[in-house]
């Protein structure tokens, strides 16, 4: 009875979740003339399914650009993030020296300065850089809404390590490096992949800083590329976009199928600790 | 990295090498050395913007000239400016109703969830989509399913006997303020959900075993146990949920551009208008500033919440 009644109660929010999702799949399989037919029923696929709107953003639109731009953006800034984030948190979780305790929530509380805030300031610093029309001024500005949650996962799995291991490595002559590599990185494996989905998921999505700051096709990323060059004035291609979307999507949805379990265990440590 | 080999024994007087390398063994030192990397790229990247923000938000900066100092003009101007006061509106009422509903819909979906039942590793990966998909891509969904003409959502409610005419999403100010907000709580279910699902695991069963020999109901043992056990995680996601919601970009600016003439403009989609699309750094970064208040209260929110749980 229980269980019958949690499946009633989970069929709205299973329509909700998964309708938008589900209208972006099959419009991107429809042909253009069903897409703008107001014949039959729109919400399945009634003549054959076409992969042109596939075709298109491959071979005619800048898409494989902006997918390999986003992988290297999202790489180099993961790198970054990881390094700069293990290291603080090892620090923020093992040495106790002083102010280490607010400065590890200090950190934390950064993650919460919005991008709207911090854009046209940006803009100012990334030009004195020469970065400005460039991918590269991504990776000076995606780091600072990376490094601060990261970091902060990583404390409550390197402060959850127990101490008598560290300190049987310590007395075994190991200096501080040597247990981040030896100890901590091994032992808090699930957390530094809970960051790296993090750091990887939070440069793939953004949106308003390349917005913001790129104007050539060739540097931009998938988000804004899709957004800024497949809508050209009145006329909307949603088959394309459709597609690009989805295909967009599709790495962060290949991660999570695998690693889904690491991101939420990570998520929860960092709200709840 | 590389200094940290020079910590073996050294037999000579003490050098600068040993010097070095016992302070590279003293965890304050050590400590500090470690952190300084992301010290550092949060002053300079974060520290310094803000302020700057606070600056640009005194002058007449417009893109690719310096701006002059003109004290408080911007805000001045921006007070007596209808078409921000409607900002103003919109923004908060964007923040009260989303984040209000995806508090009620994400402990409803979480309490529902914490039941066992079969496909539920399934249904959480489903209920976790919507946060991981990239909401500029998904807005972008959104804003065709709003279509007025082809929207497979009017359709639907015409054929169910619902309603008699196509929605006109977009078009109409009011209906394009709900249709931004259902976009919102669309995205924003999850991160409740699954925040609070991992709360609840946390609940000793007994508790629940113990209310209900003493006669309490599924409602009473919801609110005299689940409730105040949950309270400050709760707090914390909905603080969280809040700041991101009330600055807010992607799905407003995606959906309707802050149309139509204007009326769903919040903060941020306004402070982009206004200094990217129109070049007014000054004036966009006073835009912005208002968000600051707020902000901050949320942040201090935070903090102490944060704090207590140590």
């Amino acid at each position: 009875m229980k269980v019958r009644l949690s499946y009633v109660a989970l069929i709205p929010f299973l329509v909700f979740f998964m309708f938008p999702l589900y209208w972006m799949l099959i419009t991107s399989f429809k042909t253009d003339t069903e897409i703008t037919s107001l014949e039959g029923i729109p919400l399945i696929i009634q003549s054959k399914p076409t992969l042109a709107h596939y075709k298109k953003i491959f071979f005619e639109e800048k898409l494989p650009t902006w997918f390999k731009n986003s992988f290297i953006v999202t790489t180099l800034v993961t790198l970054i993030t990881m390094s700069i984030s293990i290291s603080a948190a090892y620090a923020l979780a093992r040495m106790r020296f002083f102010g280490s305790q607010p400065l590890g929530i200090g950190i934390f509380l950064t993650y919460l300065v919005p991008p709207t805030l911090l854009f046209i300031p940006f803009y100012k610093v990334v030009g004195i850089l020469g970065l400005l029309n460039t991918k590269w001024s991504l990776l000076i500005i995606y780091p600072t809404a990376t490094v601060p949650f990261c970091t902060w996962i990583l404390i409550g799995y390197f402060s959850a390590i127990p101490r008598q291991l560290d300190e049987a490595a310590f007395v075994d002559g190991a200096s501080y490096f040597q247990m981040l590599t030896r100890v901590f990185l091994p032992v808090a494996t699930p957390g530094l992949i809970a960051a790296t989905m993090f750091a990887f998921t939070v440069s793939w999505a953004n949106f308003l800083y390349p917005l913001a700051y790129i104007y050539r096709h060739d540097e931009q990323v998938l988000t804004a590329g899709i957004y800024t060059s497949l809508i050209k004035g009145d006329v909307y291609f949603w088959g394309e976009l459709m597609a690009a979307a989805l295909v967009a999507s599709l790495p962060v949805v290949v991660v999570f199928a695998f690693l889904m379990d690491y991101y939420i265990a990570g998520l929860t440590k960092g709200t709840i600790k | 990295m590389d200094a940290v080999g020079a910590t073996e024994q050294d037999f000579g007087p003490p050098s600068l090498r040993k010097r070095l390398s016992s302070a590279l063994e003293n965890p304050t030192f050590l400590g500090f050395l470690f952190v300084a990397p992301a010290e550092l790229l949060l002053l300079i990247f974060l520290a310094y913007p803000l302020l700057l923000g606070l600056w640009l938000g005194l002058t007449d900066t417009i893109v690719g000239r310096e701006g002059h100092y003109i004290g408080l003009e911007n805000y001045i101007s921006l007070v007596h400016d209808a078409s921000f006061w409607l900002t103003v509106f919109n923004t908060f009422l964007y923040t009260i109703v989303a984040v209000f509903l995806k508090l009620v819909l994400g402990v409803g979906l979480a309490v529902v969830l914490n039941r066992d039942f079969k496909g539920k590793g399934l249904m959480r990966a489903i209920v976790l989509l919507p946060w991981i998909i990239p909401t500029a891509l998904s807005a972008i969904c959104f804003w065709w399913l709003y279509d007025s003409t082809f929207s497979g959502i009017s359709w639907t409610l015409i054929k169910l006997g619902l309603m008699d005419h196509r929605i006109n999403f977009l078009g109409d100010a009011w209906n394009a303020r709900f249709s931004l907000i259902a976009a919102n709580i669309w995205r924003g279910v999850p991160f409740f959900t699954i925040g609070l699902l991992a709360g609840l695991q946390t609940i000793n069963p007994d508790l629940y075993e113990a209310a209900e020999i003493d006669g309490a109901g599924s409602w009473a043992r919801f609110r005299k146990i689940t409730l105040p056990l949950l309270m400050p995680l709760l707090t914390v996601v909905t603080v969280f949920s809040t700041i991101w919601t009330f600055a807010d970009f992607q799905l407003v600016w995606v959906i309707t551009r802050g149309g139509p003439a204007g009326a769903t403009h919040i903060f941020g989609t306004l402070s982009f208008q206004r200094a990217m699309s129109g070049g007014h750094f000054g004036e966009g970064a006073a835009i912005s500033n208002f968000m600051l208040p707020i902000l901050v209260a949320c942040v201090l929110i935070a903090f102490i919440f944060l704090r207590k749980e140590d």
